[in-house]
């Protein structure tokens, strides 16, 4: 069976590190940033776990501010 | 493989929404209102109804909503969307024109322009966000406020022998003659947002086909109004709201 994986750019700049994509991640992929901030101040998103991405998209769907970007490539 | 190796242009399987302006929302972190307007821009690119398409943004939280999506806009007096829309659609008929509003604009201030909009079935899409509170005044109680809810004019909760009982205007909406597609909708999980989105394209179908009025809620969050993170947030509509407002088709002719 082809196995698939993932991996998400996130607008660092657009994130207001709400943290909807974390929760609706399925494979816990995602975090907010501990200690770095935007300009704006937010703890943004980014993938604290790249390996389990799947690129589902389910992170992208749930984003207000449409700030992530979903790659996805089947291996053989 | 890499991660390098995997983002590349020929991998993508979401983007932003090219309709979505680059600029930043002024909405809080978290608020639905960002979910539709994406979802939105998505669905008047992918029918190709771009250069056609007129908002009619309300007062409220969304009144800059003309400066997100790229399509072109007016922005109506409070509550008066539907009778915005209803001149734009039938003196420019070949456009395809949605009002946009949240639950004080569409069920308090403007109900008398929705519910005569809706009987007489113009043709237009009218897109609820029904958050259950006025989010950008500061969370004052809504016509749709629930029994119980805490709003800063609420702070003990509604009260029905006080503030009278949550309105289902879309319930209402559904029994008018006019409407021809009621759906009420959520964006809180990715299969609720695709649902939501498909909801969208049968509405601007039905402008397109001048079939009547469509009328879109979708049950959303205000988490700064409810005081709660986003993500508690839609927990909470979830055990909350959709008793009050069940999700799913209401009227499809
Ligand atoms: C004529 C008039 N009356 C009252 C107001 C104050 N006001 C601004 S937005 C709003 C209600 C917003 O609530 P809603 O429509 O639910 O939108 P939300 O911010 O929750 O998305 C009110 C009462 C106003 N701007 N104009
Ligand atoms: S694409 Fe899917 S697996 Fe990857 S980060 Fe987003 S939600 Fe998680
Ligand atoms: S006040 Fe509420 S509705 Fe307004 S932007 Fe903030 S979360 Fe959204
Ligand atoms: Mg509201």
């Amino acid at each position: 069976m082809a196995k698939v994986k993932g991996a998400v750019t996130v607008n660092i700049e657009r994130c207001k590190g709400c943290d909807l994509c974390v929760a609706a991640c399925p494979t816990a992929t995602l975090s907010l940033q501990p200690n770095e901030v935007n300009d704006r101040g937010y703890h943004y998103a980014y993938m604290s776990n790249a390996d389990a991405c799947t690129g589902c998209c389910s992170c992208a769907w749930v984003c207000p501010d449409a700030c992530i970007e979903v790659y996805r490539v089947k291996i053989d | 493989m890499e991660i390098k190796d995997i983002i590349k242009e020929e991998n993508k399987v979401y983007s932003k929404p090219e309709l979505l302006d680059n600029v930043h929302m002024h909405y809080c972190p978290g608020c639905s209102h960002g979910v539709v307007h994406k979802l939105i821009a998505e669905v008047v690119a992918e029918m190709g109804i771009t250069d056609k398409t007129v908002g009619v943004s309300p007062v409220g939280c969304a009144v800059f909503a003309y400066n997100y999506i790229d399509v072109d806009w007016i922005e109506a007096a409070h509550g008066r969307a539907p009778a915005v829309a209803t001149a734009v659609s039938r003196l420019w008929e070949e456009n395809v024109v949605f009002t946009y509003q949240g639950d004080g604009d569409m069920a308090a201030i403007g109900t008398a322009e929705t519910i005569h909009a809706a009987n007489r079935g113009e043709n237009i899409v009218m897109v609820f966000i029904n958050n259950a509170i006025y989010g950008m005044t500061g969370g004052q109680m809504a016509p749709t406020t629930l029994v119980g809810q805490k709003t800063s004019t609420t702070p003990y909760g509604r009260r029905i022998d006080l503030n009278g009982h949550p309105l289902e205007i879309t319930d209402i909406l559904a029994t008018l003659s006019g409407t021809c597609y009621v759906t009420r909708q959520s964006v809180h999980t990715p299969g609720a947002a695709r649902k939501t989105k498909a909801a969208l394209k049968k509405a601007f179908e039905n402008a397109i086909a001048k079939r009547g009025t469509s009328v879109v809620e979708v049950v959303s969050t205000c988490n700064s109004g409810w005081k709660m993170s986003p993500v508690k947030a839609n927990e909470w509509m979830v055990e909350n709201m959709f008793d009050k407002y069940p999700l799913g088709d209401l009227k499809v002719e």
